[in-house]
């Protein structure tokens, strides 16, 4: 199968395996016994479309087979049986009801891998090979942490239920972080691209799906935005050979500038809200540099107010690291070395932190010591990519 | 729903505790009689512990039972009491636990 046959396969399957599960969900009332009859329809959608063709209906094709499954296998719930007969398709499915999968999927009493393997098994309907592969985690694995997650939702008593308002900012915190650490494993992963599932796609399309569902959220708005405003800028990230691009020297012509207003349009519009949030800000400090033509251009001032507001909202010292990176373009190097300086003690193991250093050291003259950081940053580093690019600074200089 | 809340102590809270003056105590022990006061409705029973010092474990998987003395894992947490709720599920339960003003950890289990 194609490469863009396989991406149209994974699409129309996502497109319709939250919204089957959401119909089990109402029958069976059973989390557990949903998510397994999606990913049976799943799994037979994967067998028969490729050969057979992508059905007229997909949604019906996969709801009919979820419901033969099901009829045959449930043994002792006669109830269930006289329900699912009467279910025809299409079952129109209500927002909350989606909601309330996203949100039982990422209940915080869920350890956070089992919270990102039953989101992609649920809501975008990946199959558990596909969630191995992705992660470089063995099938069996992942099976087990989805059939021990599914068992503690139903022993420990996890409602499916959409949080109360009073808890709602809370909980929510934990969907978007599901969804920003899907959307990092899959921009970051350098393995071959198409060996693996875009997980950065997924990522951009659940986000997507909770900004439609929760328009007046603008933290979700945010992060979707924070995603599409990284994925216009991806073609940039790495050269012909396949090696990373630093942000100064890709080529900017590459970048998809109408996808960058699009996201920034979003983000205008989130903050209109007036509830500034750690995603809104990052996605304005990353904003900042895609609207910037040359890197020349870029508003270094306005990326340190940024970073001062985040930090002031979401204390952390890899953001002060990347705070400093900005102040060394706004101020120079020097000031941007005394804040290195204040972060030794916790980022002292932490790669970025070396090269970071080896940058400012080379630019204040002392090639000897950013030699000495940058073998320190390679050491650190298992990331493939960023490896090569150390090791090419190692060799050039 | 049932579910048990073990409360567990820190050494530090234990240090806190004991640095209270009386009044201080009376009005941390007040805030607990509050809260079960408040959620009274759920509340199907419970126990305050006696200090782990005074516990005794047995183990049985040795041939033999074996008899020591102190709390089955030794550490600087402890469980020191435990109250058993009914609720509708776990949101209700983590909801109540979350304005618990007694010691600092709470484990949440599920009675079969």
């Amino acid at each position: 199968m194609s490469d863009a046959a396989r991406d149209q396969l994974a699409r129309v399957v996502r497109q319709h395996a939250g919204q089957l599960a959401v119909a089990l969900m109402r029958v069976t009332g059973d989390f557990a016994t949903a998510e397994d009859l999606v990913q049976d329809a799943v799994l037979a959608a994967l067998q028969h479309w490729p050969a057979e063709g992508i059905p007229e209906r997909p949604d019906a094709w996969l709801f009919t087979v979820a419901r033969r499954r099901a009829l045959d296998g449930l043994r002792r719930a006669d109830n269930y049986r006289a329900k699912l007969a009467q279910l025809q398709w299409p079952v129109q499915t209500d927002d909350d009801e989606r909601l309330r999968l996203i949100f039982t999927c990422c209940h915080p009493a869920l350890p956070r891998e089992a919270q990102i393997a039953l989101t992609l098994r649920v809501v975008c309907g990946l199959t558990t090979a596909q969630i191995g592969r992705a992660f470089l985690v063995h099938e069996t694995a992942i099976a087990r942490r989805i059939t021990r997650a599914k068992r503690k939702i139903t022993d420990a008593g996890i409602p499916y239920r959409v949080p109360d308002h009073d808890e709602l900012a809370a909980r929510l915190t934990e969907v978007l972080t599901v969804i920003y650490l899907l959307f990092n494993e899959g921009y970051l992963a350098t393995t071959d691209p198409p060996a693996s599932r875009d997980l950065a796609e997924d990522a951009e399309w659940l986000a997507s799906l909770l900004d439609q569902l929760m328009p007046t959220e603008p933290e979700v708005a945010g992060l979707l935005a924070l995603i599409r405003l990284h994925r216009a800028r991806a073609a940039a990230r790495f050269g012909p050979d396949g090696g990373l691009v630093l942000l100064r020297d890709q080529d900017r012509t590459r970048w998809d500038r109408e996808a960058i207003a699009d996201a920034v349009r979003l983000l205008t519009r989130a903050a209109r809200r007036q509830r500034p949030g750690p995603y809104q800000l990052q996605a304005a400090i990353v904003a900042c540099h895609a609207e910037a033509e040359r890197f020349a251009d870029t508003d270094w001032e306005q990326i340190v107010l940024l970073y001062d507001m985040l930090l002031h909202l979401a204390p952390s010292p890899v953001t002060r690291l990347h705070r400093a990176i900005a102040v060394r373009y706004a101020t120079g190097a020097q000031a941007a070395m005394a804040e290195l300086d204040d972060l030794a003690d916790v980022l002292g193991e932490y790669h970025l932190y070396h090269a970071t250093r080896a940058e400012l050291l080379r630019e204040l003259g002392q090639p000897g010591q950013a030699r000495a950081a940058d073998r320190r940053a390679l050491n650190l580093t298992t990331n493939p990519a960023e490896q090569a690019v150390l090791q090419q600074r190692l060799a050039w200089i | 729903m049932k579910y048990v809340l073990l409360f567990v102590e820190t050494e530090d809270f234990a240090r806190d505790l004991e640095a209270m003056d009386q009044a201080e105590r009376d009005r941390a022990y007040q805030r607990v009689v509050e809260w079960m006061a408040t959620h009274a409705g759920k509340i199907r029973g419970g126990n305050k512990l006696q200090s782990p010092e005074t516990a005794t474990t047995v183990r049985l998987d040795r041939g033999e039972p074996v008899i020591t003395d102190g709390p089955f894992v030794e550490g600087k947490e402890v469980v020191s009491g435990y109250t058993e709720i009914e609720v509708a599920d776990l949101d209700e339960a983590l909801r109540m636990v979350k304005t618990w003003p007694g010691c600092p950890i709470v484990e949440v289990r599920p009675l079969e």
